[in-house]
């Protein structure tokens, strides 16, 4: 395999990277909404929250990104790869962020919110200086599993035609005939961006479990 | 505006609840309630264990809520409004049996965010406000420390300076010694009777007996959901009038 061979591989890790950031930052806002929503209190509210969680858990990433694609064009509604692609990710991360959030603050012992009360704090007030920061902390050894699956998730985004590193491999591949040089280097450059965060999220893991005694 | 108050008017009794009455689906919790605490009374407030003084406190700053009846704190009508809930609990203070500090922040951190999020206040002068209150429950020197370092003492005087920092009309207590170690209850009542002695009125669930002598007005006791008898402590524990209330008298003084 040559160096252009090399550098096309490295263009298409620059999208997963890219993807990645997009899912990970719009599904981090977005599963902070339905985190929100999901623990709010208001019935019908949690009810249409939770039914939207089981939706996009339930279904495979590789069918939302077809239903996103494909089919909103059916009905009109035009979107380009990226843009579809970045729309799936951001639906599919804010449905786990979302619940794996929704845990971390029903983790948080029932006190905190009746002392925050007791003090007058309003609901916004009562989330962000109590509530949030102690379920983020408890949520994040899951955030960063989550962010792993989610890295390794981009590469269906090859189904709309989108040249990340996955569908850049099988291009080189099909092109020098040496299958596994080339998804050997694929999977090492996944490994080498998804191990440290494995590592860092075990790490976390191990703190908490130690500061929690 | 409206005919809403939210301000505290003086010439009202400090706390009063008529008539309350509060059920968890079908089961009643509390029964006819009429409660009348003025300024700078102290009351204590006992019973069985499931007897609803818990619940009763907490109707009070709203965090439960009630079906029936009228409470009102200084001249506000506790609605179920946000905003006269909001008044309410600007003026009440309250102290936990577990403390409830929030653990990710520190001592003096606990007392500073009330005060800046919900009475707006500047960051020096909420500074130096927790650090004055925290100097009067002695432990000042711990302002920086995280809560789970300090004794189980040290973190309930956190919380009572916690909630001074809002300088409530009224302060309530629920069973505020009852999950210390024995050796650290005398370091936290001697701080409630110093906020006694120094006119706060004061509503606390205890079975500290001694306190209830030392600094009560008034000794209500509950069973079943309804205040079964009510007298100055020395009248209570000399001459208890209900047959329920020797009986737990008999109880908690026994051993
Ligand atoms: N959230 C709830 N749902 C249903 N029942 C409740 C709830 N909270 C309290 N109760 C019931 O209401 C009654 C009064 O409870 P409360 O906590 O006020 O009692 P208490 O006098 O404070 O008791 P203790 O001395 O054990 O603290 C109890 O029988 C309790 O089981
Ligand atoms: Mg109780």
């Amino acid at each position: 395999m040559g160096r252009d061979e090399f550098l096309f591989l490295l263009l298409g890790l620059k999208w997963t990277v890219a993807l990645s950031a997009i899912g990970f930052v719009s599904g981090c806002l977005a599963g902070l909404a339905i985190a929100l929503l999901r623990t709010s209190g208001i019935r019908p509210v949690e009810r249409a929250t939770a039914g939207y969680i089981a939706l996009f858990q339930g279904t495979p990433l590789l069918m939302q990104l077809f239903v996103v694609y494909y089919g909103l064009a059916l009905i009109g509604i035009k979107m380009d790869a990226w843009a579809a692609v970045a729309v799936g990710l951001t639906l599919h991360a804010s449905a786990y962020l979302g619940e794996i959030w929704r845990g971390g603050i029903e983790a948080v012992p029932r006190g905190q919110t009746e002392a925050s009360k007791a003090l007058a704090l309003s609901y916004a007030s009562r989330m962000k200086d109590v509530i949030l920061p102690q379920a983020l902390r408890i949520s994040l050894p899951a955030t960063i599993g989550f962010l792993v699956q989610l890295i390794k998730g981009t590469s269906l985004a090859s189904i709309v035609g989108f040249t990340e590193l996955t569908r850049a491999g099988n291009i080189i591949s099909n092109q020098i005939f040496q299958p596994l040089t080339v998804f050997g280097i694929v999977g090492m450059l996944y490994f080498i961006m998804c191990c440290p965060l494995t590592i860092y999220g075990a790490y976390l893991e191990r703190k908490f479990a130690a500061s929690a005694r | 505006m409206n005919d809403i108050s939210t301000t505290v008017d003086s010439t009202h009794p400090m706390i009063s609840m008529s008539g309350v009455e509060k059920w968890y689906g079908a089961f009643q919790a509390l029964r006819n309630i009429n409660i009348s605490v003025e300024k700078g009374e102290k009351i204590v407030l006992c019973g069985p264990s499931g007897s609803g003084k818990s619940t009763l406190i907490r109707c009070i700053n709203h965090l439960e809520s009630y079906q029936k009846g009228v409470i009102r704190v200084g001249g506000i009508v506790l609605g179920h409004q946000a905003k006269t809930i909001d008044a309410v609990r600007r003026e009440v203070g309250m102290v936990f049996q577990q403390f409830n500090l929030f653990p990710h922040l520190t001592v003096l951190e606990n007392c500073m965010l009330a005060p800046l999020r919900a009475l707006r206040l500047g960051k020096e002068e909420a500074e130096a406000r927790a650090r004055q209150l925290l100097e009067r429950v002695k432990i000042a020197e711990q302002a920086d420390k995280y809560p789970a370092q300090l004794s189980g003492g040290q973190q309930q005087r956190v919380a009572i300076a916690r909630a001074l920092c809002m300088r409530p009309q009224v302060m309530l207590f629920d069973e505020p010694t009852s999950a210390l170690d024995p050796e650290m209850v005398k370091e936290v009542l001697d701080t409630m009777i110093g906020l006694a002695e120094e006119g706060m009125t004061m509503i606390c669930v205890t079975h500290e007996m001694g306190f209830a002598r030392q600094v009560a007005d008034r000794v209500i006791f509950m069973a079943t959901g309804a205040i079964v008898e009510e007298a100055p402590p020395a009248e209570f524990f000399s001459n208890p009038k209900h047959e329920r209330t020797r009986k737990f008298l008999g109880e908690i003084l026994g051993h």
